[in-house]
């Protein structure tokens, strides 16, 4: 084995979809037995929160396929000619389409948000929140996980020139 | 290939990325040296994964197959 790689992540969107790579990436690569660190930013703070609130928004993403996650598997892969633009600004919907989103990665074997961060934070995965944006949306330590740290971009910057991957996400 | 003798198990059928990496992992890092895990899995993507996993970590992937859509590795902790 090489000397150990460092990764350094920027996660700065809040939805349940993009919610999923920096997790993704950062527990595989704590199990390659890489060092991580992410730089949580923006809406992205709000997967630090205790209870992470994460949904999808149809409204802006077009290309999102509406599929039911129950049923015959014809039903199943049955591509619903749903307008997401369109159904995206119905109350409801896009708390209909998280759930939706959900039950179809619980049923395809894929770990829940929470389970990806808590294995991340098992492996020495490092998290560190914005401060300024932390500041912006009010955001106190104290509705954080516990192990975040905090600091700008400076603290990131130190980190990602030392590190093998930088990935923005 | 089936008959590889192993000390410890481990059934990651159903689950999919990057699950059986991360199980895979935790598993092997409470195992000993020298130590043989079975792992089975039904995600295609895990012949790949466990491979750089297994080059990354330095851990031997001793032997995998494939039947009826289970694919089975054999992980020799270093």
């Amino acid at each position: 084995m090489s000397e150990q790689k460092k990764m350094a992540l920027i996660a700065s969107q809040g939805t349940l979809d993009w919610a999923y790579p920096p997790f993704i990436l950062a527990s595989t690569a704590a199990a390659l037995d890489m060092e991580v660190q992410i730089f949580f930013t923006f809406y992205g703070l709000t997967l630090l929160k205790k209870d992470i609130k994460a949904k999808v928004a149809p409204a802006t993403n077009p290309a999102m396929p509406m599929k039911m996650p129950f049923g015959p598997k014809g039903f199943q892969d049955f591509e619903w000619p749903m307008p997401n633009v369109l159904m995206g600004n119905m109350p409801g919907f896009e708390s209909m389409a998280t759930g939706l989103m959900k039950q179809t990665f619980k049923n395809k074997g894929v770990a829940s948000i929470e389970e990806l961060r808590d294995m991340c934070l098992e492996s020495g995965v490092k998290f560190i929140g914005c401060q300024m944006t932390m500041d912006v949306f009010g955001f106190q330590k104290e509705e954080f996980i516990d192990g975040v740290d905090v600091g700008g971009a400076a603290t990131f910057l130190e980190y990602a020139a030392d590190a093998d991957i930088q990935l923005f996400v | 290939m089936n008959d590889t003798t192993y000390d410890q198990e481990l059934d990651c059928k159903g689950m999919n990325c990057p699950l059986p990496i991360l199980k895979t992992k935790k598993q092997v890092d409470a195992m000993d040296v020298g130590q043989v895990l079975k792992m089975e899995a039904t995600d295609p993507g895990s012949i790949n994964d466990m491979n750089a996993w297994s080059r990354r970590t330095g851990n031997e992937l001793l032997s995998h197959n494939v039947e009826d859509g289970i694919y089975t590795f054999f992980i020799k902790k270093s």
